[in-house]
């Protein structure tokens, strides 16, 4: 199996730091006015000189956007299948040493939350749990999409990174995309958030998506926590990570998710503190730079930025999320893994889509592949 | 103009549509039925037979006098293409099918090698078969053995919005073809499709210019009576080009000086 470890080892975080402060504006309106965009024209789109040009990088980025996906946005949930967890992730409501109640669905309940779902209208999921391989591993996981297959046309996964024979058994029950955080690129201050459990393992982390690949998913979805580090260098990161696998595993498309630190029950203070205008200049980054990439925000951003980001760049969005598992009807007073911000209901969604003169799409998928 | 006739059925109107990428359903439609289109593809991926009238893409195509084309957006290979191909059949109760398989997702360029063997497979299903490919004008003599009713042949990558690019190979396919040529994919500008209508095509199929222009409806008109324009012209028997003022013969003159 190839590797992005070996591309990663040719890189410096520091060097790249120090690249993306001393960019100029002129440097960024260079790369703003090439045709074909490479990962140094992202490094200068992130950099502190780039804000200057927001405004016409949010432009820039809603003509490709509509280009090549029109206006419309695609509609999905979460369902949270368990908040087992063996790892130690400090800024993780679901922490190991985080004392809450777990919870892992059992057939019943899964076919409860599920069909909550779907009488919300929801073709797309995401099922979602922590880290406890021994009751919640790879057969779990099977026995789940097995029995929600009949029901959904497009089941993604956020799980635990797992091996490749893993991947290749979700892959041919039916799972669509596996979306899988780094959390962040830099090696020493990834020990420190993850102390504990299988998911210190650095390395093992960063070669999942080459895993996924080999397993051949149809899609792979990557982001990092911004505000564990600098989210300029981590999305730098995160970037030549896409931009290395879409040249590897060329038949599988990529989209990239901007889970930024919220409140969660005995989460530390983020590190680094990323504004709502940085968040926007990043959309814009890997938009221009990446015009095929899938850009999904989830509900935990605020209104606001969410009835703001439609026209801007980005192709899906979930809604009306609960992020417990039982969130949607078993339990919904169990304890959440992160704070949704925006609560608005799916009909809601949809009709603000709707506003902006977007189509929200519910169904972009089926069982026949 | 001459009417178009693919198996068997009559089109009096060669400008064909996609129906992805449209902001607004009711735009959509007034495009659809502005553009005096009779036929538009829509993805079976999009088709959901339980949904909510607001929300059902198929829903909103219920128009008189527009036929849909089913497409396979979405298959990686030949196997799924014919799955998509049978599923599209029984939700739609028609065996046209625009065959779409583009294993890279990010060009969306298509798989020949697929295409053809899965073309071979549904023409025995009894399929109408429209393939999405490349200019190659092989693989439209392939095709056509393989009883394909069609060829689309790109002019530009799709979504690219950057006309004919194919030009020269366009040109090889319409003269050697036996089938229908539709340009499908590319097509930017009504000067596009006009120029496809010029050289021999017998329809276009144009979704990105239209659904993401800044008014859909105008621009559908715009494409309607540039294709009309276009295939006036070529039935007109447009004159031949010459790249420069002619002298009057200056290799055999001298004959008249004898």
């Amino acid at each position: 199996m190839q590797s992005f470890q070996d591309t990663f080892d040719t890189y410096n975080w520091a060097t790249i730091s120090a690249r993306i402060e001393a960019t100029t504006i002129e440097e960024v309106r260079h790369s703003l006015s090439k045709p074909k965009k490479t990962i140094d024209d992202f490094l200068r789109l992130v950099a502190p000189a780039a804000q200057a040009l927001l405004e016409p990088m949010a432009q820039l980025s809603q003509r490709l956007t509509q280009k090549r996906f029109g206006k419309t946005i695609q509609l999905y949930a979460p369902l949270y299948l368990s908040n087992e967890c063996q790892n130690i992730c400090t800024y993780c409501g679901f922490s190991l040493d985080n004392p809450i109640k777990r919870k892992t669905l059992n057939n019943l309940e899964l076919l409860q939350e599920a069909m909550a779902l779907k009488s919300m209208g929801v073709h797309h999921i995401l099922l979602v749990s922590g880290e406890a391989n021994n009751t919640v591993g790879i057969d779990y996981f099977l026995n789940a999409i097995r029995l929600l297959k009949p029901h959904f046309v497009h089941i993604s996964v956020e799980v635990q990174p797992l091996s490749i024979e893993a991947y290749t058994l979700l892959h041919e029950a039916g799972v669509h995309s596996i979306l899988v955080y780094q959390e962040t690129y830099h090696r020493e201050v990834y020990k420190q958030y993850h102390p504990k459990g299988k998911k210190s393992n650095f390395p093992y982390r960063l070669a999942t998506p080459d895993r996924i690949g080999t397993a051949g998913l149809h899609k792979i979805g990557l982001g990092v926590l911004l505000g564990l580090e600098d989210w300029r260098v981590d999305s730098f990161f995160n970037a030549l990570h896409i931009d290395y696998l879409q040249k590897t595993y060329w038949q599988t498309k990529y989209s990239v998710s901007f889970p930024r630190l919220r409140p969660a029950e005995g989460i530390i203070e983020p590190n680094f503190i990323m504004e709502d205008k940085h968040l926007l200049q990043l959309i814009c980054a890997y938009r221009i730079w990446n015009e095929d990439l899938e850009i999904s925000i989830s509900t935990r951003e605020s209104e606001q930025f969410r009835n703001h980001i439609i026209p801007v760049g980005v192709t899906s969005m979930s809604a009306a999320s609960k992020t417990n598992p039982g969130g949607y009807v078993v339990d919904p007073a169990s304890l959440e893994q992160f704070e949704t911000s925006d609560e608005r209901s799916m009909e809601s969604i949809k009709s603000l889509i709707r506003q902006a003169g977007y189509e929200p799409v519910m169904k972009d998928w089926d069982v026949a592949f | 103009m001459k009417p178009l006739i693919i198996a068997g059925k009559t089109f009096h109107s060669r400008l064909f549509l996609g129906t992805g990428k449209f902001g607004q359903q009711e735009l959509m439609k007034a495009a659809i039925q502005q553009s005096g289109t009779e036929l538009v593809t829509l993805a079976l991926k999009r088709i959901d037979l339980d949904a909510k009238p607001e929300d059902g893409l198929l829903q909103a195509l219920d128009l008189p006098d527009i036929s849909l084309l089913p497409n396979t957006s979405g298959a990686r290979n030949a196997q799924e293409a014919i799955l998509a191909a049978q599923l599209a059949r029984e939700a739609l109760e028609t065996n046209w099918l625009k065959l779409e398989i583009h294993p890279d997702p990010r060009y969306l360029l298509p798989d020949p090698v697929e295409t053809l063997k899965a073309t071979e497979a549904l023409a025995k299903l009894g399929f109408i078969i429209m393939p999405y490919i490349h200019a190659d004008p092989v693989l439209c003599k392939r095709l056509e053995d393989a009883g394909t009713a069609v060829v689309m042949p790109l002019g530009a990558p799709i979504g690219s919005n950057k006309g004919l690019r194919t030009l020269d190979f366009l040109e090889i396919i319409i003269e050697q073809s036996k089938v229908p040529v539709v340009v499908d994919a590319g097509i930017g500008a009504p000067s596009d499709a006009a120029k496809a209508m010029e050289i021999g095509a017998d329809a276009v199929l144009v979704n990105t210019a239209i659904a993401v222009a800044q008014d859909p409806v105008a621009m559908a008109e715009a494409f309607k009576e540039a294709v009309m324009a276009g295939r006036k012209a070529y039935e007109a028997g447009l004159g031949a080009q010459h790249s420069g003022a002619i002298a009057s013969s200056p290799l055999t003159g001298f004959l008249m000086d004898l």
